[in-house]
């Protein structure tokens, strides 16, 4: 797939000298941005201001006809703003002046008396309001990857240069000369016009554009994307309803206002907590998908999982396509063949969303080794366990395969709340073992939660880590103990959940007051994803560990809704009832009249639309606060991440851990109090928390 | 000796075309042909524990442009010409690229079309733009083993009339309505065709893994390693003016003329059209648009022909009274990335099999390339002569070195005489032995790509004279 483009620039960058260079191959100047501090350009101040002077130097050279403007850095055109620089300014204004004085660089381009091709070489922010209004709406809104050839599709850029394999220099070094080449080619051709810029419009094209200009149509256009915009953000996410009024600025009323528009209203969004929470979990992201724990001694070459299930077919697909020679077991045919399609059907639809050829996909299903015996296990790296959650099980798998692997071997177990550390009892080698739980769907869910016990060694941490990083998962470590983590805020949160739906909230109902508080996934359909039996399975359990705290809504009203078939998605009716086909859900009636049997009365003072999801939030607020307290996570950073990716804590809210600090520690304390009073411990704050409340100056994150 | 091989080695045969009529000529010819030159006088690759195998004979149809000459259908009888007596041949091994469903043993069709006697038994391989040497280097390894004495290889390849499908969705409807045992279900059958089913599947000279051209990898192989278009343009018209003048020399003594039926005889290549710098400049990329440097002057064409070779172990041929023409001594296979190094058989293959004669660049007297693309030959030729590259990707202390250019190609190649995928190699492997015959050289070497990212490499060793 070819992987640069050239696009004439209507946009860029401003100011000095270590970041930008420039030489001329006769009448053309080359351009060459670099940042030497970092992997990726981005439009830091530096950069900005290192461009300008340089487009200035250039223009005041009668003897350049063109300009060529280049990355040094394979694969890194300009990766975007500098996050640091915008989060370094105290206020709007602050941004404001930064995004101007970038629009006046972008439009000095754009004017540029000569003509400027911009060669670029991998990751390129792109945008500008000339791309053409439903375009460019899909774009900036969504934040969309575009592959090359779609971008020249799009008109975003005119002409696309593959990359090439080695000849007497590395690929890529021999790549972006090349690329270079062709630009310097390309602009020679532009300068003395024997290669046209635009193209003759089509017929359709004309039309188009004359009915897009039109202006019940234009409103009609605002109109349609704005109702898409509120039904996806629930009006949670500023960014996408300003981007809409800036392109509307711009087009009614002249560039000049729509630039205007535009810096103002980045400064604006700039200064939102929705920007904090958004910038800290991309920055705890890159945190978190950095190896802390060093190279492991033995590289995991091959491994195995055992159990064919959801999960163990999921883990078995995110390995495959990274190279990892993977067994997958079973203990019957029928198990490994559902397995096995699993994992097709996921590469399948790569292929046909064009992201894999077919030729690719049967590569990577070669890297599988389906079976129902052990035969392998022997030279096996690590072994994953996603065999059904029951202790005894565990132990007889774990026994089993330690007399077949090798000692170096590694096992994990993917469980979602049995404490590792029971699981290891029955170890030879307590050291080797430790807890890897992924989430489902796991080609879809990036988080990977690792577990380590007091015994675990500190080399099977970084192997760990290391598979996980490979799977391209984001990874946070903590403690071992029930639920870990993420079970364990989770938990809390389902448990109210059924004490709401109880209480005469119905399902659907319960999901809309989930999404619009910015959960991407109603309480009622997360219930029915994560599966009812294995709900029912955790609030048992911890509710053993944890006691009363994590009673809430009865567990019985689980158990009944198993008894009855109701597992959730998998079984085709949970909350809800799935089908083939079919779009909208509809709520399981039975499960309702299931509700009905454990029907309580809902107390008025606490049952609000607001107090609802507030009892929701804070239950897994301060279940989180408390892991922090008790040690399970190191890290309020990791905890936060691993809310957002693992569990759909609202983005928009950063993570449990960034919500205390915007909401306020004091304010959550209160309304936990006033819940408390109605139903007792499940709402005690938690000694952390307490701190917070009564230290205002107490931030978990700076 | 002439009568005597009158009428005989039918050379293999070939497809549904009239491929191998050619064949016709007698050995004698040969003989003249070693009268003029005096052979040099270095070791010879000949070892105590493996039987000499040698090229007795090798010919070859015109190789005409597609869709210029051959468009009736060739048929069997042809293969008459070249002469052996008919139960002389021990096997027949055939290679081809595009094959046709009806006669995918292509070699035993045209064996039995051609009157060869039904006892001797003939297989089809395919190996790309190598399948001919594959043919030829099967038979070296039957005779080596002692399985046969005598074996006719060659190869096919009629892009004229190449099989076309019906669409998958079609053929599936068109299976479906075989199995339909009612009028009703074949009705509905014959219902569900829809014009979009009617559009056939062309085969593409794309890579089954990639899904690229080759003439796209051919320009990306040529951008990666510096090929400018006028090096490209010089050698594609190098090509065309030395082919131009071996023709005109009458140093083609390997091809034999046939008759189309209805139309003339054919006795030249149809391809060799020497050009000027000037014209070819004019061209625009074929491939890649529009900054490529690989046009449709400096790759080579789409060509029908057929060629074949006997070999033999020198002991039989000699009992036979044939005066070999050559000894086919070490050979190799390479194979790597398909995407990047698609065309870079000849600088993974040429040190391997040098290594393996225990020769070096300097004893090679005769160099024949298969010529793909032009920017492919520089390509390699560029590849050859780096330390880095040969250090990097191939796990050698040094380069190779370049073939000198005196010494290369001198009769044209591929770009200029064409390039019947399937026939090539046996093209390669008597045009060494005529050329070290001609020059009096000693050793002669063949290189080649494939598709697959595959590559071959032989050395060939004159004949005593």
């Amino acid at each position: 797939m070819s992987d640069f483009f050239f696009f004439f620039f209507y946009c860029s960058s401003h100011q000095a000298r270590t970041h930008v260079s420039y030489e001329l191959k006769d009448d053309v100047a080359v351009i060459r941005l670099n940042d030497p501090t970092s992997k990726v350009n981005t439009l830091s101040v530096q950069m900005q201001s290192e461009l300008s002077e340089v487009m200035g130097e250039i223009w005041s050279n009668g003897a350049v006809k063109s300009a060529v403007l280049i990355s040094s850095k394979p694969g890194c055109f300009i990766a975007g703003a500098d996050i640091n620089m915008i989060q370094a300014c105290k206020t709007s204004e602050e941004v404001t002046h930064l995004s101007q004085e970038g629009q006046k660089m972008f439009e000095k381009i754009e004017k540029s008396p000569i003509p400027v091709v911009a060669a670029i070489n991998g990751s390129c922010l792109g945008g500008g309001l000339e791309v053409g209004l439903p375009g460019a709406f899909d774009m900036m809104l969504t934040g969309r990857n575009i592959r090359a050839d779609k971008a020249k599709k799009m008109g975003l850029v005119h002409q696309l240069v593959d990359p090439l394999g080695p000849g007497l220099k590395p690929a890529e070094e021999r790549t972006i000369e090349y690329l270079e080449e062709v630009a310097v080619g390309l602009a020679k051709g532009i300068a003395n016009k024997k290669v046209a810029l635009t193209k003759e419009k089509g017929l359709m094209q004309k039309l188009q554009d004359t009915v897009m200009g039109l202006g019940p149509v234009k409103q009609k256009i605002y109109k349609t994307v704005s109702e898409k915009v509120q039904k996806q953000t629930k009006g949670l996410y500023p960014a996408p309803v300003k981007i809409i009024e800036c392109i509307k600025t711009g087009v009614e009323q002249g560039r000049e206002a729509g630039y205007l528009a535009e810096a103002e209203n980045f400064g604006k969004l700039a200064v939102t907590p929705e920007s904090k929470a958004l910038i800290g979990l991309y920055q705890g992201q890159v945190i978190c998908k950095k190896n802390r724990f060093g190279t492991p001694e033995k590289e995991v070459k091959k491994l195995a999982i055992l159990g064919a299930g959801l999960m163990g077919a999921g883990i078995a697909q995110v390995s495959i396509d990274k190279g990892l020679n993977t067994i997958l077991k079973d203990t019957a045919v029928e198990g490994i063949s559902r397995g096995e399609d699993q994992v097709y059907k996921g590469l399948n639809t790569k292929v046909k969303k064009k992201a894999l050829t077919s030729f690719e996909r049967d590569a990577i299903l070669s890297n599988l080794s389906a079976q129902i015996d052990y035969t392998g296990f022997d030279s096996a790296d690590m072994v994953i366990e996603a065999v059904f959650e029951d202790i005894n099980i565990k132990h007889k798998v774990l026994k089993e395969i330690e007399a077949i692997i090798p000692p170096h071997c590694i096992f994990a177990s993917n469980t979602s709340a049995l404490p590792i550390k029971d699981i290891a009892a029955a170890s030879k080698r307590p050291e080797k073992v430790i807890g890897m739980h992924y989430f489902s769907p796991v080609d879809k869910m990036q988080l990977l939660e690792i577990i380590t016990t007091d015994k675990t060694s500190k080399d099977t941490l970084a192997s760990a880590v290391s598979v996980g990083l490979k799977q391209g998962k984001i990874i946070i470590v903590v403690g071992d103990g029930p639920g870990f983590y993420t079970t364990r805020c989770l938990a809390p949160m389902l448990a109210e959940a059924v004490r709401v739906l109880q209480e005469g909230t119905g399902p659907k109902k319960l999901d809309t007051l989930t999404t619009s508080f910015g959960f991407p996934v109603g309480a009622a359909t997360l219930a029915d994803e994560v599966g009812i039996d294995v709900a029912a399975h955790v609030a048992e359990d911890l509710g053993k560990a944890f006691g009363s705290r994590f009673g809430g809504g009865n567990v019985e009203v689980l158990k009944t809704m198993v008894e009855n078939g109701f597992k959730g998605r998998k079984s085709g009716k949970g909350c809800f009832i799935y089908g083939k086909g079919k779009k909208e859900k509809s709520v399981n009636s039975d499960a309702e009249e299931i509700l009905q049997k454990y029907k309580l009365s809902a107390p008025p003072s606490v049952s609000s639309d607001s107090d609802i999801q507030h009892r929701l939030v804070s239950r897994f607020v301060n279940e989180a606060v408390l892991c922090l307290q008790e040690g399970i996570l190191t890290n309020p950073v990791e905890g936060d991440i691993g809310a957002v990716f693992g569990l759909g804590f609202p983005p928009c809210l950063g993570g449990p851990f960034r919500f205390v600090d915007s909401f306020g520690a004091e304010k959550l304390v209160s309304m936990m109090r006033r819940f408390e009073d109605v139903y007792g411990n499940q709402f005690t704050p938690c000694q952390l928390l307490l701190d917070h409340a009564k230290d205002p100056s107490k931030k978990f994150h700076k | 000796m002439a009568s005597m091989l009158l009428n005989s080695m039918r050379t293999c045969p070939v497809s549904p075309a009239r491929a191998v009529q050619y064949a016709a000529r007698s050995l004698s010819t040969t003989t003249q042909l070693q009268a003029q030159v005096q052979t040099k006088s270095k070791k010879t690759l000949a070892r105590p524990s493996v039987k000499n195998i040698v090229l007795v004979e090798g010919v070859r149809t015109p190789f005409l442009m597609s869709g210029t000459t051959y468009v009736s259908s060739f048929h069997w009888g042809l293969l008459h010409k070249t002469g052996i007596p008919k139960d002389a041949v021990d096997y027949i091994i055939y290679g081809t690229v595009i094959q046709e469903v009806k006669t995918s043993n292509v070699a035993r069709e045209a064996a039995l079309g051609a009157g060869f006697s039904d006892k001797i038994p003939a297989h089809t391989v395919t190996m790309a733009c190598i399948s001919s040497n594959q043919a030829m280097t099967s038979a070296v390894g039957m005779i080596a083993a002692g399985q046969c004495d005598a074996v006719v290889a060659g190869g096919v390849e009629f892009m004229s009339d190449v099989p076309i499908r019906h669409s998958r969705k079609m053929r599936k409807t068109m299976l479906s309505l075989n199995k339909a045992k009612t009028l009703g279900q074949r009705l509905g059958l014959i219902g569900s065709i829809r014009l979009a089913h009617l559009a056939p599947e062309l085969p593409a000279v794309a890579e089954f893994s990639t899904a690229e051209t080759m003439g796209h990898s051919a320009d990306r192989l040529a951008a990666a390693f510096g090929v400018s278009r006028v090096e490209q343009d010089e050698f594609a018209l190098r090509s065309h003016t030395l082919a131009k003048k071996a023709q005109d020399a009458g140093l083609l003594k390997d091809v034999i003329s046939f008759k189309v039926p209805g139309r003339d005889i054919v006795s030249k290549d149809n391809g060799i059209r020497p050009s000027s710098m000037e014209q070819m400049a004019k061209l625009k990329p074929a491939f890649i648009k529009p900054h490529g440097t690989v046009t449709a002057a400096n790759s080579s064409f789409l060509t029908d022909g057929a060629s074949a070779v006997l070999i033999m172990s020198e002991e039989k041929a000699l009992a036979m009274g044939y005066k070999p023409k050559a000894y086919l001594r070490d050979f190799v296979y390479v194979s790597q990335d398909p995407k990047d190094q698609l065309l870079l058989g000849p600088t993974y293959s040429t040190p391997k099999v040098l290594e393996r004669a225990g020769l070096t660049m300097d004893d090679i007297d005769v160099f024949e390339f298969h010529e793909a693309f032009a920017g492919q030959i520089m390509a390699n030729l560029k590849a050859m002569d780096s330390d880095w590259f040969a250090q990097t990707y191939m796990g050698r202390k040094s380069k190779v070195g370049t073939p000198p250019t005196e010494k290369f190609n001198l009769w044209g190649g591929s770009l200029s005489l064409g390039h019947p995928f399937g026939a090539t190699g046996c093209r390669l492997v008597t045009t060494v032995a005529h050329r070290l015959q001609k020059e009096g050289g000693q050793y002669g070497l063949v290189a080649a790509c494939a598709a697959g990212g595959q590559g071959h490499a032989m050395v060939i060793e004159a004949y005593p004279q």
